[in-house]
C-alpha cells in the first residue's frame, strides 16, 4: 500500500530565511505522525504548503503514490485533506451550524447539512448543540466545530496545528480519543505539537525539525522526552537552578475583592478575585484562555483602573485606584499575553520601547525629554543580559522572532528589579531555549525577594516554575496552595469548573 | 506573461518612505499633463505654469514665502495630531476661529495703540483656534463621536460665522456697504520684514514653529506619546498614556496652530476681515502635513510645494486660462499618488509566475 503523504526535499525560501531545507518524510494510512518542533523551526510552513496555502520552491509532494500540486485549500480538501487551525475562523455572533454552512465549499441544504453534522457528531462523541452561539462555547468546544467542519469531507488525512494549547486535560483526552478513533478508521493524522507527554501518549512517529531541516524520524514511545527535546533544540536541556527556599518573606501583594466591569460584548471580567503572594514566591494563576485572565492583568497593571485604592495593596500601601505609571513607580510591572501592540510597539525601535515602561523607574526622562542616550544603554544590556538576538537598540521590535521579543520584554521589565512582577503567558509562542532562559530570569527574580505572578494556559509551566497556584474560571479564581498539593486532574476540574455547570444546568 | 504580487517587506524601508513624495510630484505632473491635454488645454503648459513658473520667476517668490507660511504652520499642527491618529480635518474652521478671534482684539483696540496689540492678537488667534477643536474633542472623548465628522461640520459654521460679523455687528462703518470690517490699525497689523516686498514676519515664524515642533516631537515625552498612541493604542495604554487625553492634546496643538495661522493672515496679507478669508489653507494643509511625512521638517518643504501649485494655477488662470479648479486638481492628484505609492513603503512588488499567481 502506497504512502498517503509522502514529501521529499520539499524547500521553501523567505526573504532573508530559509523555512524549510530539503524536508523529506512521509505518513502511512492510519498513522499519527507528529511533527515536532521549536518556534520556527519551520512547521507551519510545511503544513501550509500541504494544505495549498503556499507552494514549495522545490521538491514533490506525491499523495497515495501520484505526484501532485496544491495550488490551494480548496484543491487539498478535494484531494482529502482537512486542516484544523490553531486560531479558529469563527463567527461569534452566529450559531454552530451556520459557522459550518458558511464554512463549505459545496451549498448544502441546511436540513441536510444538519443531519450529517449530527451524525458526525454521534459517531464521533463530539457533543454540540448545533443550534448554540459560537459566544456561548468554551474554546474546547469551539475547536470541536472545527474538527466537525474537517470531518464532514471525510478526509484521509487531518492535519492538527497545536490543537492542545487551548485545552483543559480533560479535553485533551477526549480529543485524542477522537484521533485514535479516525486513525483506527484509515484516517492519517498529521500532529503539530511541541508538547512531547503528548506526543509520546498519542502518536506513532515523530518527525523532528529543527532550523528548517530534519533531524529525525523517529518513534517516540521509544524515545524520553527529554531525548526528542534535545533533538529538538540541539543542545541539551537546562533544569531551572533554584536556590534551597526557607519559606517566603512578609506579603508583599495583596489582592482583596478585586473586581472590573465588563467592557465589550464577549469580554469576561473579574469577578471578587483575592490572592496574597509573598516576598519570594511565584504564583501561578491557571486557566482556560478567555476566563479573564486579560482582565486580571489589566486590573494588576493599572490598564483598567479601579474604584477601591484598598483593593490592590503593595507593601501595605493600597495602590487600587493608581495608573500604571503610578503603579510601576511603586514597583509593580507587568507584562500582558499579546507581545505585538500591546507589550511592545512593532513599528518602534527596541530602544523606543524600554522608554515606554522603563522611563520613569530608570530616569530616562528630564523636563519633559526623553534621555535616549540612557534608553539606548539599558536597551544594550537588556539584549545583553537575555541573550536577545537582535541587531541592536536601533532595530524595531516587528524585525525580531517572537521569541526573541518576548525575551527583550522579559529582560525589560526584569531588569527594572520590580518588587511585584505581573505576566501574562511569559513562555507563549516561545521556544524551548529561551523559554528556559525566561524561567530562570522568573526564578532569578524571585530568589532576589520579589513577588511573582504568573498567568499561563500552559499547566507543565505553571507546575515547574510555580510554589503555589490559583485557577480562574469565569472571571472567579480558586483558593491558593501550594502547587504540590494539586493532581492535573484537580487542575482540570477547576479549570473547566464553570463550564460544566452551566452545561448542566 | 509575468503577473506582480504585493510581499510584506521585513523592515519598512526608509528610501521609499522619502522617495514617494518625490514621485508623487513627478507623477503628477505627468499625469495632469496627459488629461488637461486629452481635455483641450495646452497640458504641457499647464504644468510649466503651474510647477515651474512660479520657481523661474523671482517676482513670485514673495508670493510663494507667503502662502507657504500658513500651510507650514497649519500643517505641522495636523502632522502632529495624524501621528496620533486623531484625524483634525477641521483646521480650516480652526484657522477661522482663530482669525475671527484676532479680528475681536484688533476691533476693540482700535485706537489704543501699544505693542502688546499684535502679541494680544496672536493669543486670541491660538486660543480661538483650540478652543474651536476643543469642542470636537469633548465630543470624541466623551461620547466617541468621530472627530472627523465634527470637525469638519463646525468649518461650515464658521464660515457662516464670519458672513454674519463682516455684515451686521463687525461691518466698517466708513465702508460703503461692503460686508468687511474696517482696515486694522498699524499696531495691530504683522511688520513687514523684507522692505519692498509682502513678505511679513508670518514666514520666518512658520519656520520656526516647524524647527520648534520638530524637537519636541522627537525628543520630547508628548512627542513620544503623540506617536505611541497612534501606532498602538493598546501599548501606549499599558505605558500608562491616557487615549483620551491624548486625543485632546492633539486637537488643541492642531487647533491652536490653525489659529494662529488665521491670527497671522488676518493681520497680514488681509489687514481686515473679509469673507474670502477662507481660503481653503486649513484644507490644503492635510495635504501638506501628509506630502511632508507627518514630519514638521517635511512639512517645511510640501509647504513650499504646495504653494508652487496655488500661485501657479493663478499664474496659468491668466496665461494660458486653466479653470481655478485646475490647481486643487493638481493638488488632490498629489495626494492620491502619495497614498497609492506608500504601500511600497511596507511592501514590494516581486514577479510571480501566473499559475502561482492563481492560486
Amino acid at each position: 500500500m502506497p504512502n498517503r503523504l509522502e514529501l521529499s526535499g520539499i524547500t521553501k525560501q523567505f526573504p532573508g530565511v530559509l523555512a524549510n531545507d530539503n524536508v523529506s518524510f512521509s505518513v502511512k494510512p492510519g498513522e499519527i505522525h507528529a511533527l515536532l518542533g521549536e518556534n520556527g523551526a519551520g512547521k507551519s510552513t510545511l503544513v501550509k504548503m500541504i494544505y495549498g496555502i503556499m507552494q514549495p520552491d522545490a521538491g514533490e509532494i506525491r499523495w497515495n503514490g501520484e505526484p501532485v500540486t496544491v495550488p490551494n485549500p480548496k484543491a487539498a480538501r478535494r484531494l482529502g485533506i482537512g486542516m484544523v487551525f490553531q486560531h479558529f475562523s469563527l463567527f461569534e455572533a452566529l450559531t454552530v451550524l451556520e459557522n459550518i454552512a458558511l464554512g463549505m465549499d459545496a451549498k448544502i441544504p441546511s436540513r441536510a447539512l444538519e443531519a450529517r453534522i449530527r451524525e458526525v457528531m454521534q459517531t464521533y462523541g463530539l457533543a454540540l448543540d448545533p443550534h448554540r452561539t459560537v459566544a456561548t462555547l468554551s474554546v474546547g468546544e469551539r475547536q470541536r466545530i472545527e474538527i466537525v467542519r474537517a470531518l464532514l469531507l471525510n478526509p484521509s488525512l487531518l492535519i492538527m496545528d497545536e490543537p492542545t494549547s487551548v485545552l483543559t486535560p480533560q479535553e485533551v483526552e477526549q480529543l485524542f480519543a477522537v484521533l485514535r478513533q479516525l486513525a483506527a478508521e484509515g484516517c492519517s493524522i498529521l500532529y503539530i505539537s511541541h508538547k512531547l507527554h503528548e506526543i509520546k501518549a498519542l502518536c506513532d512517529t515523530a518527525t523532528i525539525l529543527r532550523g528548517g531541516r530534519k533531524v529525525d524520524t523517529c518513534d517516540p514511545r521509544q524515545e524520553t522526552s527529554r531525548s526528542m527535546a534535545e533533538k529538538m533544540i540541539g543542545t541539551g536541556l537546562k533544569d531551572i537552578v533554584r536556590a534551597e527556599k526557607s519559606g517566603f518573606g512578609e506579603p508583599k501583594l495583596v489582592v482583596n475583592r478585586l473586581s472590573t466591569r465588563r467592557t465589550g460584548h464577549f469580554d469576561v471580567p473579574v469577578d471578587g478575585i483575592s490572592f496574597t503572594v509573598r516576598a519570594g514566591e511565584i504564583l501561578g494563576i491557571a486557566g482556560v484562555a478567555g476566563n479573564g485572565q486579560n482582565a486580571l492583568l489589566d486590573a494588576l497593571s493599572g490598564e483598567i483602573r479601579g474604584d477601591d485604592r484598598e483593593a490592590i495593596t503593595i507593601d501595605g500601601l493600597g495602590i487600587g485606584q493608581m495608573g500604571t505609571t503610578e503603579r510601576r513607580r511603586h514597583g509593580l510591572c507587568a507584562v500582558p499575553e499579546e507581545r505585538n501592540g500591546h507589550a511592545a510597539v512593532s513599528d518602534f525601535t527596541l530602544s523606543d520601547n524600554s522608554v515606554l515602561t522603563a522611563r520613569d523607574r530608570l530616569g530616562m526622562v528630564m523636563m519633559g525629554l526623553i534621555n535616549s542616550g540612557a534608553a539606548r544603554t539599558y536597551t544594550g544590556k537588556v539584549i545583553a543580559d537575555f541573550a536577545v538576538k537582535a541587531l541592536g537598540p536601533a532595530a524595531t521590535a516587528g524585525s525580531l522572532s517572537g521569541g526573541n521579543l518576548q525575551k527583550y520584554i522579559m529582560g525589560r521589565e526584569i531588569l527594572q528589579k520590580p518588587s511585584v512582577l505581573v505576566v501574562s503567558q511569559p513562555t507563549w509562542g516561545v521556544d524551548a531555549g529561551a523559554a528556559a532562559a525566561i524561567h530562570q530570569a522568573l526564578v532569578d527574580l524571585a530568589a532576589a525577594g520579589s513577588a511573582i505572578v504568573v498567568i499561563s494556559q500552559d499547566l507543565d509551566e505553571l507546575r515547574a516554575l510555580c510554589d503555589t497556584l490559583a485557577v480562574i474560571n469565569m472571571g472567579r479564581l480558586s483558593e491558593t496552595r501550594p502547587v504540590k498539593e494539586f493532581s492535573v486532574e484537580e487542575i482540570g476540574l477547576l479549570m473547566g469548573g464553570v463550564h460544566g455547570a452551566v452545561e448542566a444546568a | 506573461m509575468m503577473q506582480f504580487r504585493l510581499e510584506k517587506r521585513p523592515e519598512p524601508s526608509r528610501t521609499v518612505l522619502y522617495a514617494a513624495p518625490l514621485v508623487a510630484v513627478i507623477l503628477t505632473m505627468i499625469f495632469g499633463a496627459i488629461i488637461f491635454s486629452v481635455i483641450g488645454y495646452d497640458g504641457v503648459g499647464a504644468v510649466r505654469e503651474i510647477f515651474l513658473t512660479p520657481l523661474t520667476n523671482s517676482f513670485k517668490w514673495q508670493d510663494l514665502a507667503i502662502k507657504a507660511a500658513p500651510l507650514i504652520i497649519i500643517g505641522v499642527g495636523l502632522s502632529i495630531a495624524y501621528r496620533a491618529n486623531v484625524w483634525n480635518i477641521g483646521a480650516e474652521g480652526q484657522y477661522i476661529m482663530g482669525g475671527l478671534a484676532a479680528t475681536w482684539v484688533a476691533l476693540a483696540t482700535h485706537g489704543m495703540g501699544g505693542a502688546w496689540i499684535l502679541p494680544a492678537m496672536m493669543a486670541a488667534g491660538i486660543l480661538g483656534g483650540a478652543a474651536y477643536a476643543a469642542i470636537p474633542a469633548f465630543f470624541k472623548t466623551r461620547l466617541n463621536v468621530n472627530e472627523i465628522l465634527t470637525s469638519l461640520m463646525l468649518t461650515y459654521a464658521s464660515v457662516q460665522l464670519i458672513y454674519y460679523l463682516v455684515r451686521a455687528p463687525w461691518k466698517d462703518p466708513m465702508g460703503m456697504g461692503f460686508p468687511q470690517t474696517r482696515r486694522f490699525a498699524a499696531e495691530a497689523l504683522l511688520p513687514n520684514i523684507v522692505p519692498g516686498t509682502i513678505v511679513h514676519a508670518g514666514v520666518p515664524i512658520a519656520i520656526v514653529v516647524a524647527l520648534i515642533a520638530w524637537f519636541v516631537m522627537s525628543r520630547s515625552v508628548f512627542g513620544y506619546q503623540m506617536k505611541v498612541v497612534g501606532a498602538a493604542p493598546h501599548a501606549a495604554r499599558y505605558g500608562g498614556f491616557s487615549e483620551n487625553r491624548t486625543i485632546w492634546l492633539a486637537l488643541l496643538v492642531s487647533g491652536a496652530l490653525a489659529g494662529f495661522a488665521g491670527a497671522l493672515e488676518v493681520s497680514g496679507p488681509f489687514q481686515r476681515m473679509v469673507p474670502g478669508f477662507p481660503t481653503n489653507y486649513g484644507f490644503t494643509a492635510i495635504i501638506v502635513a501628509f506630502l511632508g511625512r507627518l514630519n514638521p521638517l517635511g512639512v517645511i518643504f510640501a509647504g513650499f510645494i504646495m504653494a508652487i501649485t496655488f500661485v501657479g494655477g493663478d499664474l496659468a488662470q491668466t496665461t494660458i486660462g486653466l479653470p481655478s479648479a485646475a490647481s486643487g486638481i493638481f493638488q488632490s492628484m498629489m495626494l492620491f499618488f502619495l497614498l497609492a505609492g506608500d504601500i511600497l513603503v511596507r511592501y514590494r512588488l516581486k514577479r510571480v509566475a501566473p499559475q502561482e499567481a492563481r492560486a
